[in-house]
């Protein structure tokens, strides 16, 4: 049992990376691959429940800490641990994965090497959750990259090279900067310990000269660095453009994880690092950072109605939503020390989450139709609901948690964010609402363009008969759909452990 | 069981039903219907229990029946949330159950329970009927479970809303409500019309919606609470007052309950917000009294009711609440002498009636408002549910002949049917004259009245003959659509054959009939009983408000007036309509007020197009695609560029000229022109090494001795 409690993390870190290496002297049969990588999946699942079971939701600080000794030479170590944000991510991620892999059983071509990959991915995202020494956070941050670039690459659909390519090198161009001031503070200090620096750095005198400048001017580059790279994967406005692409043409589970993941990295990186680390940049940039959430909540609204492919819809509707994320987290940054911060920032933490499960949840509902159907077009299709009523309902759910319907998940997190932020931000608070809008707007051309409308004769009959949702791809809904409502209803299961950890670092 | 606890009982049976049928009684109609009846009847059941027991305290608004729960962590504190009874809410949860159970019941009959199923029939589009030993006769809906399931979630809505002790939850019941509203005007989704009406629905209200979500999160940041107990305090409502926010010289108060009030506008329909409410009628007529009667739309006034203690403090937004309201309530009224579809006309009626009780408000009479809310929801639902049963007689007429191209909805169609359908006729009768504020016996005359006395008694003249001439509207339109509907002959072969519709949706009109007239005598002034029973209703929830309002005193401006225009416009009303026969020979059908002053046509120019436009062109083609993509592809070439350039300007001529096949060119050079020393002959490479011995001993020479 102790040992379990020393190494809890790790384990729940490599499973999957272990697993997918055991996975690669599997013999050719796919149905065998499918349910190693499906049970592989569901261990770190089972570790992240013992995790919550033992996690002291009262204590202050990082918990089930490791440290072991990496790279000595200049002084990173393999340090990883958990709080009540990173717990969240970490509870998301093992969550999702083996719903994703699940959803993949339809998968037929190349099943050992996209199980890999997955199981591959998932260590990448975990890591990046629990990294608390910031070259591990950059080794598993661009670590992530690879498998979703090869499994958009390679199972992705018509115009997947120019997607692949687009996603692989905004993100890492993105992150250039990211590696330069992490070097940056690595050659300062001594050190690259995130609980180190966060004494270190902040405790610079801000008229010292460093490296020839001020050290707010320093500061202020660095924070633009850290910034950039975490707002091309979050994405916000205007270095959105990568993900409807990248989206679109993933295979579905590849889409869900994206959508359901990795964005959330981005976010969890400002959280993470960059408030932490630039608390005076941070409320200097608030007003920006506000205008670049408040741009993606607006243009990614418009941007999402504006679509005819039902993919890129659902799409843009997560630059929609993520762009609530940062709006949170600008107002956590401007507000520190006060009830606004620490309502803002419980509630982008609970979007990141609520945006995981209903984002994950619609890409996988688009997979489904797009996998009977092989369009995504939504003028061929409508008329579908007495077609596929079961199928029809869950999409009205879903997108109904997606809107953000009190009762349902969305709703309490985006309250949150916008009681957070209107008396630091009131006027943005206020534009944002627009987005708020036409969220409305796009989900419900969503449902009108699919559902609504006579029954479709062309999907009705013969070759083209629209099969109904299958008991498999239902048991990937089904835990989504109760976590979307129940959270809706008791957001508290997962909020305290958030609010407690937010409280006591904002 | 306590009170408190039975109040959190009260909402969940209805949900509980919509899960029920959803998963899994929706292949039983029976069964699906029995889970939602039975739901509504537990619901009632509770809610009569809860508002008996209320009628027992004394000081109730003093004392409510209250419990509240932690429920969202908010740093160190927590959001509660929780239920309260107190008169206001006791009074409306009395209503809402009436109702929603009458309407449950009614929804049984009109869905055609127990009928066989359509020879053509397809979900999404209302039943055309069934051939049966050669007859045709009415066919069951299709979506008949669904619709069960629709109509619990709506119920769960409004009775959260009313038992709701908090602006959140409020909040919550409210967009639930909006939620089913989309989904039951859209229930025959197969029409194109529904699925438009549904979408405008939503969207409309929606507007209103994220007003109201600004407005709570502005209320809980300055006042750190949600819950009525607290923002209603003496000193959070001063301290209200005197924050000034900057916006319109309003006061914190002000812009909050302006933005609240938003809210109400789209919710309750009012002006400029109403244009959904009409097109909302393509949903099933039961959800039409439930959701433009009994529940959503009063749920808009309620709202206003309820945060009335923060709205009435700032004088302006007083103004905004009273000039809206009376607009409304004329506006709607000259659209609704145009109508010809039944259900129209009483679409345009709920907006105007509810742009009373908004202008009642913002003249101050709280009372009044409340009780017009009340009295109104049930001879509209009434009203609704009538016109529901007439139609569905209508239908059974155009199964009889077979002519599918009559409108079983237009009025022009009808005539006469007072002796085919004489329950319905006599209860659409009583709702329509207390409508109309027919005098001393309907609850409708009662309401309205004690508006217009308000209005006269604090001096809101404009109000008062703004109320008093839509007054005479709505008189003269009900009595045009009864007087078209049921006297008369038949015009139509259809209306001749229309028939009396079953027990389950007779016994509701009866019911609500007798709420209808009975209700008035609950709230009757003091010059009419002469003291011997006391104003029970003014009593009950004027006690809500801080300082008590004192009873009017009878005056005979008002009461003339109410009498004038409820019986002017029904005798109007009638003569006029008499022996009118067709469309043609209806002098106003003008043209805009037909095409509703052509609202609609104008939004659609001036927002929903440009939105579409902006959505689909600008964001999405040029500045997404256009813009920010061509700037990242340019990032392609220009690193091509730089690449290609490195290698044509510096990797080519430098390197690979230079260094790389320079050494080798001029090793090759000395190599070429070295050769023809190279001859093999001892004697030349003698005298070679004979001359550099003595040039080198020379030179050595030389540099050494000088």
């Amino acid at each position: 049992m102790d040992y379990l409690n020393t190494h809890l993390l790790s384990l729940i870190l490599f499973a999957p990376a272990v697993a997918a290496l055991i996975m690669f002297f599997l013999p050719d049969d796919a149905k065998l691959q499918r349910w190693f990588a499906f049970a592989a999946s569901l261990i770190p699942f089972v570790l992240t429940i013992v995790l919550w079971n033992r996690f002291d939701p009262n204590a202050t600080g990082f918990q089930f800490e490791e440290k072991y000794t990496w790279y000595e030479a200049i002084n990173s170590s393999f340090h990883i641990g958990v709080d009540g944000i990173s717990f969240s991510m970490v509870l998301l991620t093992t969550l999702l994965t083996p719903l994703a892999i699940l959803a993949s059983f339809s998968v037929t071509d190349k099943v050992k090497p996209y199980m890999m990959l997955f199981l591959f991915l998932e260590t990448g995202m975990l890591g990046v959750f629990l990294a608390l020494d910031l070259l591990i956070f950059f080794v598993f941050w661009e670590i992530g990259l690879v498998p979703m670039y090869f499994l958009i690459n390679q199972w992705g659909s018509a115009n997947r090279n120019y997607a692949s390519l687009k996603f692989m090198i905004y993100t890492m161009g993105g992150s250039l900067g990211l590696l330069l001031a992490v070097q940056m503070l690595g050659v300062l200090f001594g050190t690259f310990d995130l609980l180190a620096l966060y004494q270190n750095w902040n405790s610079l005198n801000p008229g010292d000269i460093l490296l020839g400048m001020s050290v707010s001017t320093v500061k202020s580059i660095a924070f633009w660095a850290f910034a950039i790279a975490f707002a091309v994967k979050v994405p916000i406005w205007p270095f959105h453009t990568w993900l409807p692409d990248a989206h679109t043409e993933a295979p579905t589970a590849g889409s869900m994880i994206l959508a359901g993941v990795l964005l959330k990295l981005g976010a969890y990186g400002f959280i993470r690092l960059v408030l932490p680390l630039y608390p005076v940049e941070a409320k200097i940039f608030a007003g920006a950072l506000a205008f670049l959430a408040v741009a993606a909540i607006v243009f990614g609204a418009f941007g999402s109605f504006g679509q005819t492919d039902f993919k890129r819809l659902v799409a843009y509707s997560s630059v929609n939503h993520m762009g609530f994320v940062v709006l949170g987290i600008a107002a956590a940054g401007l507000a520190a020390g006060t009830a606004d911060a620490h309502i803002a920032m419980s509630g982008a933490v609970l979007q990141m989450f609520n945006h995981g499960l209903s984002a994950a949840g619609m890409f996988f509902l688009v997979g489904v139709i797009y996998e009977r159907t092989h369009t995504r077009n939504l003028d061929e299709f409508g008329g579908l609901f007495p077609l596929v009523p079961v199928y029809g309902g869950i999409l009205i759910f879903t997108s109904m948690a997606s809107l953000g319907l009190p009762g349902l998940n969305g709703f309490v997190s985006e309250f949150m964010i916008v009681r957070g932020s209107y008396q630091p931000l009131t006027i943005y608070t206020a534009i944002s609402m627009l987005g708020l809008l036409f969220t409305g707007a796009y989900i419900l051309k969503g449902i009108k363009k699919v559902l609504h409308g006579p029954m479709n004769e062309h999907w009705a009959h013969g070759e083209h008969k629209l099969t109904e949702i299958n008991l498999r791809e239902i048991l990937v809904m089904v835990p989504l759909m109760a976590l979307m409502l129940f959270t809706g209803l008791w957001p508290r299961w997962i909020l305290e452990i958030i609010n407690k950890a937010v409280t006591a670092l904002f | 069981m306590t009170t408190e606890l039975l109040i959190w009982l009260i909402p969940l049976p209805p949900v509980l039903a919509f899960f029920l049928i959803v998963l899994f009684t929706n292949k039983s109609r029976a069964a699906s219907h029995t889970v939602a009846v039975g739901a509504a009847f537990l619901s009632w059941l509770g809610a009569m229990i809860v508002f008996v027991r209320a009628l027992g305290v004394e000081h109730l608004a003093e004392h409510p029946f209250a419990s509240a729960i932690d429920w969202l962590p908010t740093g160190d504190t927590f959001l509660q949330i929780g239920v309260l009874i107190d008169p206001l809410s006791a009074i409306t949860l009395f209503f809402v159950a009436w109702c929603v159970l009458m309407i449950f019941i009614y929804s049984v009959g009109y869905h055609n329970f127990g009928q066989p199923e359509g020879d053509h029939d397809h979900a999404g589009l209302p039943p055309h009927g069934a051939t049966v030993h050669g007859h045709a006769v009415p066919s069951v809906e299709p979506m008949y479970s669904r619709f069960f399931a629709f109509i619990g979630l709506f119920a769960f809505g409004m009775l959260t809303l009313v038992v709701s002790d908090n602006v959140l939850t409020m909040f919550v019941g409210w967009e639930i409500m909006g939620l089913c509203s989309y989904l039951l005007i859209g229930f025959w989704y197969g029409k194109e019309s529904a699925r438009n009406a549904a979408i405008k629905a939503f969207m409309t209200t929606r507007i209103g919606d994220v007003f109201m979500l600004l407005g709570i999160a502005f209320l809980y940041s300055v006042t750190g609470s949600l819950s009525f107990e607290k923002i209603f305090s003496e000193e959070v409502l001063h301290a209200l007052a005197s924050v000034p926010t900057g916006v319109f010289g309003l006061s914190a108060a002000g812009l909050i309950g302006l933005l609240l009030f938003i809210g109400t506008i789209g919710k309750s329909a009012q002006f400029p917000l109403h244009v959904w409410l009409p097109d909302a009628m393509e949903g099933p007529t039961p959800v039409s009294a439930m959701i433009h009667a009994a529940t959503m739309v009063s749920a808009g006034v309620y709202a206003v009711i309820r945060m009335f203690p923060i709205i009435s403090l700032d004088e302006k937004t007083m103004t905004i609440v009273a000039f809206i309201g009376a607009f409304t309530a004329i506006f709607a009224a000259t659209i609704a002498v145009a109508q010809n579809d039944i259900k129209r006309v009483l679409a345009y009626s709920t907006i105007s009636q509810l742009g009373f009780m908004i202008a009642a408000l913002g003249i101050g009479a709280y009372v009044a408002a409340t009780f017009h809310l009340v009295t109104h929801a049930f001879f509209k639902a009434l009203l609704f549910l009538g016109s529901g049963s007439v139609i569905h007689g209508m239908e059974h007429g155009v199964l009889h002949t077979g002519n599918h191209k009559v409108d079983p909805q237009d009025m022009f169609n009808m005539g006469g049917l007072k002796d085919k359908m004489p329950k319905t006729f006599w209860t659409f009768l009583i709702g329509g004259f207390a409508l109309s504020g027919f005098p001393l016996v309907t609850a409708g005359f009662w309401s309205k009245d004690e508006i217009l006395a308000d209005a006269w008694a604090h001096g809101h003249t404009i109000v008062f003959f703004t109320l008093a001439i839509a007054a005479f509207l709505t008189a003269f339109y009900t009595m045009r659509q009864i007087t078209l509907t049921f006297f008369g002959e038949p015009r139509t072969e259809e209306a001749k054959h229309a028939h009396e519709t079953p027990w389950t949706m007779t016994t509701p009109l009866i019911v609500l009939s007798v709420f209808a007239v009975g209700f008035g005598w609950v709230g009757m002034p003091h010059w009419i009983t002469g003291g011997l029973v006391e104003n029970w209703f003014h009593h009950f929830v004027g006690s809500m408000l801080h300082e008590h309002s004192e009873e009017l005193a009878f005056n005979l401006v008002p009461l003339a007036t109410s009498l004038i225009v409820a019986l002017g416009g029904l005798a109007a009303g009638y003569f006029t309509y008499r022996n009118v026969q067709s469309p043609a020979e209806d002098k106003l059908q003008i043209p805009v007020l037909k095409n509703k002053w052509y609202v609609d046509e104008l939004y659609n120019v001036v927002f929903i197009k440009p939105a579409v436009w902006f959505s689909e062109v600008f964001v999405s083609q040029w500045m997404d695609k256009g813009l920010i993509d061509g700037i990242l592809h340019l990032f392609g070439p220009a690193t091509g560029g730089v690449g290609s350039g490195i290698r044509n300007y510096f990797d080519l001529p430098v390197i690979n000229r230079f260094f790389g096949d320079g050494s080798a060119d001029v090793t090759w050079w000395f190599g070429k022109n070295l050769r023809p020393i190279q001859t093999g002959r001892i004697q030349q490479y003698l005298l070679l090494t004979l001359i550099v011995l003595f040039v080198v001993g020379g030179l050595l020479y030389f540099l050494l001795m000088a």
